[in-house]
């Protein structure tokens, strides 16, 4: 990522060391995941140690310290979806991506990971894609969608 | 726009905005909520857009709203047509075409769309026709369905921030808080502390800055009213923020949202620089004098943030871990300062109690327990999405009445209610009045308002499982006793519903359960054995079956259980056999089909597919499998031919 880039985005925040969160969310947002050059340049900017940028890049779940592929998919494991059958929508992606959740795939096309609860258990199992929802979900629909994904 | 500099300026543009608007004029109102997004709100709305220019239609003749989430999820996307109210349900853009035509041009309703009473066959054209609206009292989430939560002009035209208006320009800080503790508000979050005693004791601490945070953090999985409400109606959350910083007198607001929710990031940011744009932000607040500012704080996942010391500590931009509580945070919390955080219900609740009263508030509800709330109905239940009731209804009057009751003629087990460090509470209580110390008496909690639903396939050994998994995944390892703790539980949990269960793992679990309750840092981790105390407590004879005769009840545990085809009802049809993924069943035409025991998977899918007038797939659990009948016996011969 382009230092220029890491600079404007923690401009943005006046250089405030309790925006930290702040700036590791919109990098990763943009980025993808965090590199090490992003890390260490926040840290001698915001004048933050490494060793907390690291605690907090790997305590909090928005975070990934290694390059997620393109498409970023997100299971739904909530409690509502786990009744209906979440556990076989996750199976199938496992299955045909061949990645485990906290994953990306070799050609970084999929990134791979369960979250608790997006809020739309009318329309579990649910499964997002990039941000977009799909619901009710069965393996053979599961499958279709990611198709659609180049 | 220029700004409204005085509580005149307000009441004349308001009276501007109103008088602009025909109540007569037809408006299709379309949930823009994240439930009806992910059914296919957007492409309705773009499909009316695109019909309404295609006819020529202006906005006098008909105006479109993309509006909150109005709570009936199960029917998405919703459409309400005003002035009229007729609600349309599960709206698809083929039908688009035909509600202009029919419904806003020649005033007729499209009966398909209408909601059916399953029960009566009845169909119901108003929103206030259908059960699942007219037993609730929709005193927060009601107006979602009227404002568009993008323009600050909806919530002004029904009377939004006269609250605000009211307190600065007659009320004194004391006089809000009085009005609060007054009207008994309590935390909406979980904890049930009251708000009103809370804000007191930060207004009387001594230590400057100091700071108001919402709590919009909903971690709970199965949970989403603090969603709908930030999404649907975020003005009226910032007008109860700034009351409250002017009640403990701070000038600086918080709004912590987890970024898993970004519609409701956007729409609060929106929000907040339209509230700025008309001076409702600021300095020198419609002419009061009183300055505030808000600034949106997004989460980056961590469910245990949503413990206000630990969501305290990750504002400051560190790891969100809970410290302990020997001072409250009211009086010393976010970098050490008087911090008031209140749940995202528990705001919206503020500009209703200023501005109608806490008289007004105290109706509703029972005596420890004020006002509504909003519970979100999800898991095996007709009718999911969220509810709004007044506390003290019943269980019951929730699940059956609203709710329609469980589908598929399933029997009811269990309501699990307060998140995973809620308990489940079975049918015999289903009497009990919802409120905070009534559902801890019955050894759940009123959390943060999720509800459940169970039915007889759920295992309750496995629901407590899942729940003790979910927590020692969140836990954030800071102390001991929840970290090691729950490890351990879900150890044993984990092998009683895989059939390794061992006497004295019950007693074992208890003991666990006790020291982690007693010990553990903050709230996850003292209520985290309640998934398994209330399970234990209503279900001992689950827990009994799984450890002493290796059998499920629920028949769900897929270790304990096998599949078996009944040869006296197996017909030969051949279904399961081209259906199983791992060719484990034999058979042929006329001839009855046969599990191999060794090669099943135990997936289900002959189960499920196995036509239900012959219902011949069985689960068994806790019995060893029949023998298969021996192979001169499974020919069938058709018995019209036997006569």
């Amino acid at each position: 990522m382009d230092i220029k880039r890491i600079d404007q985005i923690i401009d943005k925040y006046e250089g405030d060391a309790s925006a930290l969160i702040q700036v590791l969310l919109e990098i990763q947002s943009e980025n993808h995941w965090l590199p090490k050059e992003a890390i260490e340049r926040v840290s001698v900017k915001l004048e933050v140690p490494l060793s907390r940028i690291q605690h907090i890049a790997t305590f909090y779940k928005a975070f990934s310290l290694v390059p997620r592929g393109r498409h970023e998919v997100h299971i739904c494991m909530g409690t509502a979806c786990h009744v209906r059958g979440a556990t076989r929508v996750l199976d199938t992606v496992q299955d045909l991506t061949g990645i485990k959740p906290g994953e990306s795939d070799l050609d970084l096309k999929f990134s791979l990971e369960t979250v608790n609860c997006l809020g739309c258990c009318a329309l579990g199992p649910v499964m997002e894609v990039d941000g977009k929802t799909h619901g009710k979900m069965s393996p053979a629909e599961t499958s279709d969608v990611l198709k659609s994904y180049e | 726009m220029a700004q409204l500099n005085s509580p005149e300026e307000l009441e004349k543009f308001r009276q501007k905005v109103v008088s602009k608007r025909d109540p007569n004029t037809p408006c299709i109102s379309i949930c823009a909520g994240a439930g009806c997004l992910a059914s296919g709100a957007s492409e309705v709305i773009a499909a009316f857009k695109a019909q309404i220019e295609k006819e020529g239609l202006k906005t006098d003749v008909v105006d479109t709203k993309e509006t909150g989430c109005p709570g009936f999820c199960e029917r998405g996307p919703i459409v309400v047509i005003y002035p009229e109210e007729i609600c349309y349900l599960q709206v698809s853009p083929e039908d688009v075409p035909e509600i202009i035509s029919q419904t806003i041009k020649e005033k007729k309703i499209v009966d398909r769309l209408l909601y059916v009473d399953p029960n009566t066959g009845e169909k119901a054209t108003h929103e206030s026709d259908i059960p699942f609206y007219n037993n609730q009292k929709r005193n927060i989430i009601g107006n979602n369905i009227h404002i568009d939560p993008k323009k600050i002009d909806d919530y002004l035209a029904l009377g939004g921030y006269s609250a605000l208006d009211k307190v600065l320009s007659g009320m004194t800080s004391e006089e809000v808080v009085e009005e609060v503790k007054k009207s008994n508000l309590r935390g909406r979050g979980g904890g049930g502390f009251p708000a009103g005693r809370k804000w007191e004791g930060s207004r009387n601490a001594p230590d400057e800055p100091k700071y108001v945070i919402v709590n919009a953090d909903e971690g709970d999985p199965g949970a989403f009213m603090d969603r709908a409400l930030l999404e649907g109606n975020p003005h009226s959350i910032l007008e109860g923020l700034i009351i409250g910083g002017y009640a403990i007198g701070s000038h600086e607001g918080y709004i912590y949202v987890r970024q898993e929710y970004p519609l409701a990031v956007e729409n609060v940011n929106i929000a907040i620089q339209q509230a700025e744009a008309y001076g409702f932000l600021g300095q020198n607040i419609l002419g009061s004098g009183f300055d505030f500012k808000i600034t949106v704080h997004q989460g980056a996942g961590a469910f245990v943030c949503g413990e206000s010391t630990a969501l305290m500590t990750a504002l400051e931009g560190r790891a969100g871990e809970p410290r302990p509580k020997y001072i409250r945070s009211n009086i010393k919390g976010l970098w050490e300062k008087p911090s008031v955080l209140n749940n995202v219900e528990t705001w919206a609740n503020v500009p209703l109690i200023i501005n109608k009263g806490a008289d007004w508030f105290t109706q509703f509800g029972t005596e420890g327990s004020k006002g509504t709330k909003i519970f979100s109905l999800v898991g095996k239940i007709t009718n999911t999405g969220l509810v709004e009731v007044p506390m003290g209804i019943t269980l019951k009057d929730i699940i059956y009445k609203i709710g329609g009751g469980i589908p598929g003629g399933k029997r009811f087990k269990a309501v699990q209610t307060g998140g995973p460090s809620g308990g489940c509470i079975p049918e015999d209580l289903l009497d009990l009045e919802v409120g905070f110390d009534e559902l801890t008496k019955a050894g759940s909690m009123m959390g943060s308002g999720g509800m459940i639903v169970m039915d007889e396939d759920t295992c309750m050994v496995d629901v407590a499982r899942y729940f003790i998994n979910f927590l020692t995944d969140e836990s954030c390892g800071k102390c001991v006793p929840c970290r090691e703790g729950l490890r351990q539980m879900l150890k044993i949990l984990t092998n009683i519903t895989e059939g390794k269960g061992k006497t004295g793992d019950i007693e074992l679990l208890e003991d666990l359960s006790e020291v982690a309750g007693e010990a553990s840092l903050c709230a996850l981790g003292t209520s985290a054995p309640n998934p398994f105390l209330s399970t234990v407590r209503y279900f001992r004879d689950e827990y009994e079956a799984h450890i002493n005769e290796k059998r499920c009840p629920a028949l769900s545990c897929k270790e304990l259980i096998s599949y078996h085809i009944d040869p006296d009802k197996c017909q030969a049809c051949m279904i399961c056999f081209r259906k199983c993924p791992v060719d484990a069943i034999d058979g042929a035409k006329k001839k009855i089909h046969i599990i191999d025991q060794e090669t099943c998977t135990k997936c289900g899918t002959c189960f499920e597919v196995c036509p239900s007038r012959f219902s011949a797939v069985q689960k068994i659990s806790g019995e060893p499998v029949p023998a298969p009948i021996p192979e001169d016996a499974r020919t069938i011969v058709k018995k019209s031919k036997e006569k």
